[in-house]
């Protein structure tokens, strides 16, 4: 029987005098604390964590597990998110206490075999990238894009020029504009067309010598790939700008094209999106950065290189370094997992994978685009973008009760109202895990969806543990914690 | 690779299905000039025996605190992680599960979050805590921007150094394009002193941020400095070891306006550093500007008390260039498995992890004081880490390395941070380390100085 609602809270479940059994008392008859801490520094007492049992912890979080959609139990379509399977091999590899026991601050000659495994990864990055060095410190992908962008400025402060702007799509993730101010710069829009591609006059009217980079994601937040490219990137060289490419949408290029050969400068990577890292309901994720060869000295220390005797070492003598953008080398777990998903997949699995999530995205389109029309064409890459105006319009069925409707069906939500480009947006990825019976079994539910009265869909979900949970009055009167009363 | 469940029968019925003869015709729209058209140069794919075989073989080649005793912390700890952390944390509803946008599909995620925000709320003795950011370098610069768009002054961040030099090296390069200066305060004897930090102090400071216990193990003089802080109208920022909570005062009842810390010791493994846990906590007047994502209470359609996500107006996906922080991922399965952790602990497990600590870190210290050319360099109050020197003809790093010869990784060698100080070596003690343990870094040591 799956429970029928949310679990009591830690806290309410706490009574006095339940103990741990982790660890033994210290001894009676030891010197007090006090005589080895001065009393002016102890607390009165502990900090007032809930008093359980360990079966009462275990079942708590198994019961909330038992409130989630997961991958591993549903099919998650997720726009933008690349939510494929995330193969259990990985995380066995990582587990292995020479990765997963090693502390940041041990010497370079103590982890060989990590560094090793890092060292490749930064060489399979550039390659995948088509671009020359590789940085793996940052820990997310909006973190990757701020490193990069700090990189573009100690560029254009090497070369003696400030720059003030950055360009972003009005297609583009919130992270890029909100990665542009946080380095220092001023984000500016750059309109879409009607084909949802870049408006190559508006891009034009706002190119400039202020301009430090443009920031593409290319193929687009809409499915499509922007064949403008070539033209887009030799308008910014003429103008001495970067290009950045957002890599959220690697997993539709793998091997067919690199972001480098697109005339990309920088670009960062999700490997938790393209390199199956699991997403653990909001991270940890990680945010490699590539560069081309003339930016390479800027990226952050250390990077681990390998000297004349073979031995690799993490170098921190960059004097044109930005410096460092996190403490540690970055999140080593994440970057475990992607090299040995690469390994897995080898040149030709990197490829199908790439063609899989392609075709399944496809698949879909042409079963969905006569009932869920989708306004940027037919074809896409490895996601499209379907819009629920219509019915919005007809039967006042907004893409938000058509995702909670899949909720009832089994399926997670497809991405909604992004890109903010596309009214009543349905963006919708199935990733290449998906097998064509899956597919279909989504197809059979939006359809089904279609021709539901909009009673039904406003009342959905009807078989998920809460039901629309009140978000105005959540950011109205906010309450972010438990409190005794 | 068999990663793709497409039979030859899937394939055929999709294309022609969507109007294809081939995939590569989907791609036709990626002009032919920026196409590869070569495969990738990487190595050729492995099947899971043969990966294990060969990953297996590369991990088997690092030291670790998995195969040595382990005196190593500046904020990343080797403790003891009970097995239901790694059972549950491990689920795969809570594992392979996306951020929770979807409310009603994440309802056990955004519970948890809930419950680990406030219990660093409770820990820390502030009023709110967010749901995670990546670690504690990059906390330290979102406090420093929370504090400058909150005090309107733009002119500096104060800091010690006695704060981890990681966390200063992260904050100078996200200020290298913005008008803020970093002044950084010596310390001596390895504390900050108040008249210091005083001196520094100037109108247009936004900020002091000081660590307590310190990078060097030591406990500063928090109350001091955060009324310093404060007096001339600069917001305090202290940077925490969350195990020190066990047993010290909290942050709040010194009066800290934010407090981050390194989280990874709260049931997290080492794994180099990463994935790590950046704690962030403030008082709740700054709700409205803390970075990152938020759950809060609220009730569904019919009445019921549930969790979503809020105060989203503050994120880069709704607010884009304005948002108050750019993190979109954060770290959300560590901050799940601390807070499985502080459940099973409790308040009196809790406890004992800093205590016994706390305990073993001053066995130790009493014990390498007693080795000819051991000098613990000062004798104030430490919690569990603390700072041990040789005479000036033995560096560190090679007596570490030489420790390390005889399976202790013993500790931290300064001079990776402190260059004028090559014969100081940072040593913490967790719950884990027993006297034997301790026996065995002190003979290591012996043996070390007696070969070097």
């Amino acid at each position: 029987m799956e429970p029928s609602g949310p679990p009591p809270l830690l806290f309410e479940q706490s009574r006095t005098g339940r103990k741990s059994s982790v660890l033994a008392a210290t001894p009676e008859g030891s010197n007090p604390i006090s005589s080895l801490i001065p009393e002016q520094f102890l607390a009165d007492k502990p900090p007032s964590l809930p008093e359980l049992d360990e079966l009462s912890v275990v079942r708590h979080y198994v019961r909330l597990s038992q409130l989630n959609f997961a991958i591993d139990k549903n099919f998650y379509p997720l726009g933008s998110c690349t939510m494929k399977y995330n193969p259990k091999r990985n995380e066995r590899i990582a587990s292995l206490p020479g990765f997963a026991s090693v502390h940041p601050y041990q010497p370079a000659s103590s982890v060989q075999g990590l560094l090793e495994v890092l060292y490749e990864l930064q060489n399979y990055l550039a390659e995948i990238a088509g671009l020359h060095a590789v940085s793996l410190q940052p820990a997310a992908g909006a973190h990757g894009e701020l490193t990069a962008l700090l990189v573009a400025a100690a560029h254009f402060r090497s070369i003696g020029e400030k720059r003030a702007n950055v360009l972003v799509p009005d297609s583009a993730h919130g992270t890029n504009p909100s990665s542009a101010h946080i380095a220092g710069f001023d984000a500016v829009t750059v309109k879409s067309g009607a084909n949802g591609l870049v408006d190559l006059e508006d891009l034009k009217a706002k190119l400039n010598d202020q301009t430090a980079v443009f920031m593409i994601t290319n193929p687009n937040t809409a499915g499509l790939f922007d064949h403008q490219i070539s033209t887009i990137s030799s308008m910014l060289r003429e103008k001495g700008a970067l290009m950045y490419l957002d890599g959220a949408n690697m997993n539709a290029i793998l091997g067919v094209v690199r972001p480098g050969d697109m005339g990309a400068d920088l670009m960062h990577y999700n490997p938790h999106k393209t390199f199956s890292g699991p997403h653990g309901g909001g991270g940890p994720g990680a945010g490699p950065i590539a560069v081309r060869e003339h930016l390479a000295k800027f990226l952050p220390s250390p990077m681990v290189v390998k000297n004349g005797n073979g031995l690799y070492e993490l170098d921190f003598n960059r004097p044109e370094s930005i410096g460092r953008v996190r403490a540690t080398f970055g999140n080593v777990g994440v970057l475990v997992r992607a090299w040995a998903y690469i390994r897995s997949q080898g040149p030709d699995g990197l490829k199908n994978i790439s063609e899989m999530a392609v075709l399944n995205a496809n698949y879909l389109l042409a079963n969905l685009k006569d009932v869920y029309p989708v306004p940027m064409g037919d074809r896409c890459m490895h996601e499209f973008v379907a819009s629920a105006r219509a019915m919005s319009r007809e039967k006042g069925v907004r893409a938000m009760d058509i995702a909670k409707r899949l909720l009832d069906y089994g399926f997670h939500a497809p991405t909604v109202y992004f890109p903010l480009i596309i009214a009543e947006a349905l963006m919708i990825e199935p990733t290449e895990s998906e097998s064509k019976q899956t597919l279909d079994q989504f197809i059979t539910a939006m359809r089904a969806i279609a021709s539901e009265s909009p009673e039904v869909l406003h009342a959905a979900p009807v078989t998920t543990p809460v039901d629309r949970p009140d978000e105005v009055q959540a950011a109205k009167n906010p309450v972010l914690r438990w409190r005794a009363n | 690779m068999a990663y793709t469940p497409h039979t030859p029968e899937d394939l055929a019925e999709m294309l022609a299905a969507v109007g294809v003869a081939r995939v590569e015709e989907l791609f036709e729209t990626v002009p032919e000039a920026n196409r590869l058209n070569r495969p990738l140069d990487i190595p050729a794919s492995m099947n899971e025996l043969e990966l294990t075989r060969y990953a297996s073989e590369i991990a088997g080649r690092n030291q670790s605190a998995g195969t040595e005793i382990c005196f190593m912390g500046g904020g990343f700890y080797d403790h003891f992680i009970p097995a239901l952390v790694d059972q549950l944390a491990g689920r795969s509803e809570f594992y392979t599960a996306y951020t929770p946008y979807q409310a009603e599909a994440s309802q056990g995620t955004l519970q948890a979050i809930f419950e680990f925000q406030t219990l660093v709320a409770e820990l820390t003795g502030m009023d709110l805590a967010n749901a995670s950011l990546y670690e504690c370098a990059t906390a330290v610069v979102e406090a420093a921007f929370l504090a400058m768009t909150t005090t309107g002054r733009l002119g500096r961040i104060v800091m010690s150094d006695a704060v981890h030099p990681e966390h200063r090296q992260t904050l100078a390069t996200y200020l290298k394009n913005l008008e803020a200066e970093l002044v950084v305060v010596p310390s001596v004897n390895q504390r900050t002193r108040p008249e210091d930090i005083a001196e520094a102090l100037t109108d247009d400071t936004a900020a002091v941020v000081i660590q307590h216990p310190n990078f060097f193990g030591n406990l500063e003089d928090a109350e001091s400095l955060v009324k310093l802080a404060q007096g001339k109208g600069a917001l305090a920022i202290m940077s925490v070891d969350p195990i020190s909570l066990g047993l010290l005062k909290n942050p709040g009842s010194y009066g800290a306006d934010i407090v981050v810390a390194e989280g990874q010791s709260l049931g997290n493994i080492l794994s180099f550093g990463g994935p790590s846990l950046g704690l962030f906590a403030c008082r709740s007047e700054f709700m409205r500007k803390m970075p990152g994502r938020l759950v809060g209470e609220t009730v569904d359609r019919k009445g019921k008390r549930c969790y979503t996500l809020t105060l989203q107006t503050r994120e880069q996906h709704i607010r884009r260039e304005k948002a108050t922080s750019n993190i979109c991922t954060n770290q959300g399965l560590m901050a799940l498995r601390a807070a499985i952790y502080l459940a099973d602990l409790g308040p009196g497990g809790f406890r004992q992890v800093a205590e016994t600590s706390a305990r073993q870190a001053h066995k130790a210290a009493a014990r390498l004081a007693q080795i000819p050319g051991v000098e613990r360099v000062l004798d104030g109050p430490f919690f569990r880490e603390f700072v041990v020197r040789f005479e000036p003809t033995r560096k560190a790093a090679i007596v570490a390395q030489r420790a390390r010869d005889q399976g202790v990784l013993a500790g931290i060698p300064l001079s990776d941070y402190y260059p004028d100080r090559p014969n100081d070596l940072l040593v913490a003690v967790t719950e884990k380390r027993t006297d034997s343990d301790i026996q065995a870094l002190a003979l290591a040591l012996e043996v070390a100085l007696a070969s070097v």
